[in-house]
């Protein structure tokens, strides 16, 4: 029942190891120890205050996963606590098949609430949060319905009786050692997620999901397998609450339950398993000491829900985060060291291109780009520019996926590319930068980085949550690759700051950086020297170059002509969403429209 | 049966529709789904019940006071759950705000007044060609509210102003309209609207606090399915619902009438998740 994650233990020993979110290993491990005491120094009444806290542990365990690291603002999951109680329940009372036994039960149940977890998560795959908020909300409310009226089964009203485990686990203790052991076995799963490139996309969808399909992070699949386990892991909460109820009702299911979990998880802060541990347990305990509030503890609750919003969105874990108040050195730069990328990007394979032909694409009734013919090759430099609004954003967007063209093709090695469809684009090799950098700021620059190691991942979610030794591996490979990425492109000495708390400047490095983890054969780079002073315009050029040795084709939009003009072989010019003029920059600097459209004399 | 599922769904449909419509009247000059929605509809019948029936008010006196607090309510709303979360809109945070004040309505009512359901007064007590008044007040509160809508937004400076703010935020505050005072105006009135379902729904409902999350809901299903902001939507949406469910309760039953409903909502949000009548997503990169 130990809490020390494996993902802990094995991680190299990299200069400055302590990553953002490994943070409380130790107090997690100490809360349980302190947790297993309980039955030895209190009496029964504390006991079931305990297991109440252990059972609704398990539930907000899985459940932070979805609101704590995949912002998916899930506010009814007292309905999958309501549908694993009755589940079990029905199952054990053999109600409406064969009576089964409390542990196939409770595992059933389990079931039952990962496939529930998953319908009422699918509009959360397409659609606005407030939907996947709304639908979670009117699952409660059916639920409770359909508890009422299915009288023949669930008991109505009237309600039936919990499973009864049994022995050794019949007793107090016994009930409240075996729901501990589930609530630590849900932590160390759980924790493990969270420490892995999963816990990692989680983040991304979160707070950069753009960002997230460039590194070919598939937001639908990654929810549906997390809408799963939490939805087992609260349903099985359910199946134990029930147990502990010995008798339910539908009105053992209040709305109140809901805000519980969900403010657990906010006190607790977002992307952190200790600190909604210590929201669960608080609140929990809090109507023992305030007895007197009984009556008007979900007022309290709410209150205290809408303080924490308006107050301190960060929660328990921003107070903990000692790290992130540290002072950063004022003056640093940022050295790129360009020799590095040798050990990144392999050596140049068969030299490929990147075809657009009459790519075209209108917004309503401005034609955004309008008949685009463009070639990049292997380790070429090609520059984009033209004046503002001549299509240059909108033409890396189309070939990033965002948007699927109207008319026209995207070769890829003469293989045609699928219009939309974000997030294969990384699989095939297209690696792209933003105009506005997309990063997750909460989380560190390495953990931001090591987010462009998605795909590079050979292991799956099983191992993750398992924590297998492949999965470590692969952990431990796209933390070598992402120090050595941020060496290259000279952040090496900000791997473990809190993102948000860097420059602009430092920010267009790191996206370089994390674009660089899935040895793209196609680097798209939108304004990469937009806001950069002159000598980082210099490194930055110096680093393009040398990416561009490295055999990968950079195809870079800037305004800064005399970047282009000096590092770029090829310089295509829009205007007005069609290719004014194409050639070399000698060409292009004497092109008599070009120079009256937008160089000016 | 087809006729007693038609009156009774469309007088449901009714409230759901003038809930949805309580949604859309804050989200367009906000952009931001409250859950007091559903309250408000709840606090209509409760309020109603409490002025008329236990304080004794002549009827029109009650209707006027319920009114009156439910638009302070909604006034509440704005300044404590809205307008503190409006500057981080893209982080959701409205969603939070509001339903944790929309709990803390919720559970004073039932602390204060009471968790059991509380009869209401007939307002006018006369059938209207056979059909009840819990069953034709809806429908003609619905219908009044909707023209009156219109009205004001078609014809008044101030619907005017509404419909500009809705429209495009930044272009009509640099056009000098007053948006913050009107948006306080708008969630008045989404509180006054709130309670007319409630209070023209009091008959059927009752002053019954559980309404409060279940109009919540199928309040929202209407928003959902007309397209968020639409008023039109959102009433065809509600009486669609309405006799939606209604058949569902005749046809198999109390159990998975709601179930139905719910499975109703999740299609249609995968199939046309900008509603039927919806403008399509706006751009993202």
């Amino acid at each position: 029942m130990t809490e020390s994650s494996p993902t802990v233990a094995s991680a190299p020993a990299a200069p400055a190891r302590k990553a953002q979110g490994h943070v409380g290993t130790l107090p997690i491990a100490a809360i349980f120890l302190a947790a297993m005491l309980v039955p030895f120094v209190s009496n029964d009444y504390w006991v079931l205050i305990a297991t109440r806290a252990a059972i609704y542990w398990i539930l907000v365990s899985g459940l932070n996963l979805v609101v704590g690291f995949a912002g998916q603002l899930a506010i009814g999951y007292v309905a999958l606590l309501t549908l694993g109680a009755y589940t079990a329940s029905v199952l054990v009372a053999g109600n409406a098949t064969p009576a089964l036994h409390p542990y196939a039960a409770l595992a059933a149940a389990a079931g039952v609430g990962a496939i529930a977890g998953v319908i009422v998560g699918l509009p959360a795959l397409r659609l606005r949060t407030f939907y996947f908020a709304m639908t979670t909300l009117g699952f409660a409310t059916i639920v409770t319905q359909v508890a009422l009226a299915w009288q023949s089964v669930t008991g109505g009203g009237i309600g039936l009786p919990g499973p009864a485990l049994p022995a050794p686990f019949d007793t107090a203790g016994g009930f409240y050692a075996f729901c501990l052991a589930i609530a630590a076995l849900c932590t160390w799963l759980t924790s493990n997620i969270a420490h892995s490139r999963y816990g990692r996309a989680l983040v991304a969808i979160r707070d950069a999901d753009v960002a997230a399909e460039a590194v070919g992070i598939v937001k639908s699949r990654l929810l549906v397998t997390i809408f799963l386990l939490s939805g087992a892991t609260a349903a099985l909460a359910g199946g134990l609450f029930a147990s502990l109820q010995t008798y339910i009702t539908p009105e053992a299911f209040t709305f109140e339950l809901s805000v519980l979990f969900f403010i657990s998880i906010l006190i607790g802060g977002r992307g952190s398993i200790l600190g909604p541990l210590i929201g669960t347990i608080v609140l929990t305990l809090l109507p023992e000491f305030a007895a007197p509030l009984a009556a008007w503890s979900t007022f309290l609750y709410a209150a205290l829900l809408l303080a924490v919003v308006l107050a301190a969105p960060g929660g328990i874990a921003a107070l903990l985060d000692s790290e992130s108040r540290k002072a950063l050195p004022a003056k640093r730069s940022i050295d790129p060291r360009p020799e590095l990328l040798r050990a990144l990007l392999p050596a140049p394979s068969q030299p490929a291109e990147l075809a657009l032909g009459g790519l075209a694409l209108s917004f309503g009734g401005v034609r955004a780009v309008d008949g685009v013919d463009l070639t990049v090759t292997s380790g070429q430099i090609h520059g984009l520019i033209g004046p503002n609004g001549s299509g240059k954003t909108t033409t890396l967007n189309i070939i990033s996926g965002y948007y699927p063209q109207d008319a026209g093709t995207i070769h890829l090695a003469g293989e045609a590319l699928r219009p939309g469809a974000s997030e294969t684009r990384c699989r095939l090799g297209i690696s792209r930068t933003f105009q506005t950098p997309r990063i997750v700021g909460e989380a560190s620059v390495l953990d931001n980085v090591m987010m462009g190691a998605t795909l590079a991942a050979k292991s799956g979610f099983v191992a993750a949550l398992l924590g297998l030794p492949a999965s470590r591996v692969d952990e431990a490979e796209a933390r070598e690759r992402g120090l050595a990425a941020l060496s290259a492109v000279g952040l090496s000495g900000l791997a473990n700051v809190r993102s948000d708390r860097l420059q602009h400047s430092e920010l267009r490095f790191l996206e370089i950086a994390r674009s660089l983890m899935s040895r793209p054969a196609f680097l798209l780079l939108d304004e990469p020297a937009a806001g950069l002073s002159g000598e980082e315009i210099a490194r930055l050029a110096e680093l393009v170059t040398a990416i561009g040795q490295r055999g990968v084709g950079v195809l870079l939009v800037e305004h800064h002509s005399d970047l282009i003009f000096a590092i770029c072989q090829h310089v295509t010019v829009l205007h007005l969403g069609r290719v004014l003029a194409s050639g070399t920059p000698e060409e292009i600097r004497v092109h008599k429209e070009v120079v009256g459209a937008y160089l000016g004399s | 049966m087809l006729a007693s599922i038609v009156t009774s769904g469309l007088a449901v449909g009714a409230i759901y529709a003038l809930i949805g419509v309580t949604y859309n009247t804050m989200f367009m000059t906000s952009r931001v789904m409250s859950f007091t929605a559903g309250q408000l509809g709840m606090v209509g019948g409760v309020l109603g019940s409490l002025f008329v029936l236990r304080l004794g008010l002549p009827l029109p006196l009650g209707l006027l006071a319920t009114l009156l607090c439910a638009a302070l309510i909604g006034v509440i709303t704005e300044f404590v759950a809205v307008r503190p979360v409006l500057k981080s809109l893209d982080q959701h945070l409205y969603v939070l705000s509001t339903l944790a004040l929309a709990i803390m309505i919720q559970h004073m009512v039932a602390v204060e007044w009471s968790t059991e359901p509380q009869p209401f007064p007939q307002v006018f007590g006369v059938a209207i060609a056979g059909i009840e008044e819990k069953f034709w007040l809806p429908v003609l509160t619905c219908l009044l509210v909707i023209i009156a809508l219109e009205a004001l937004y078609r014809r008044t400076m101030v619907g005017r102003a509404f419909l500009a703010i809705a429209e495009d935020n930044f272009a009509a505050r640099a056009l000098g309209l007053p948006e913050r005072n009107l948006r306080i105006a708008s969630y008045a009135l989404a509180g006054a609207i709130g309670a007319l379902a409630g209070f023209s729904g009091g008959l059927l409902l009752l002053a019954f606090v559980a309404n409060g999350p279940l109009l919540n809901f199928y309040g929202f299903v209407p928003v959902a399915l007309g397209g968020l902001g639409n008023n039109r939507g959102a009433v065809v949406g509600g009486f669609g619902l309405g006799l939606f469910q209604q058949a569902a309760n005749f046809l198999v039953g109390g159990i998975f009438a709601s179930v139905a409903v719910f499975a109703l909502f999740i299609v249609v949000l995968l199939l046309a998740p900008q509603g039927l009548f919806g403008a399509p997503a706006t751009r993202r990169v």
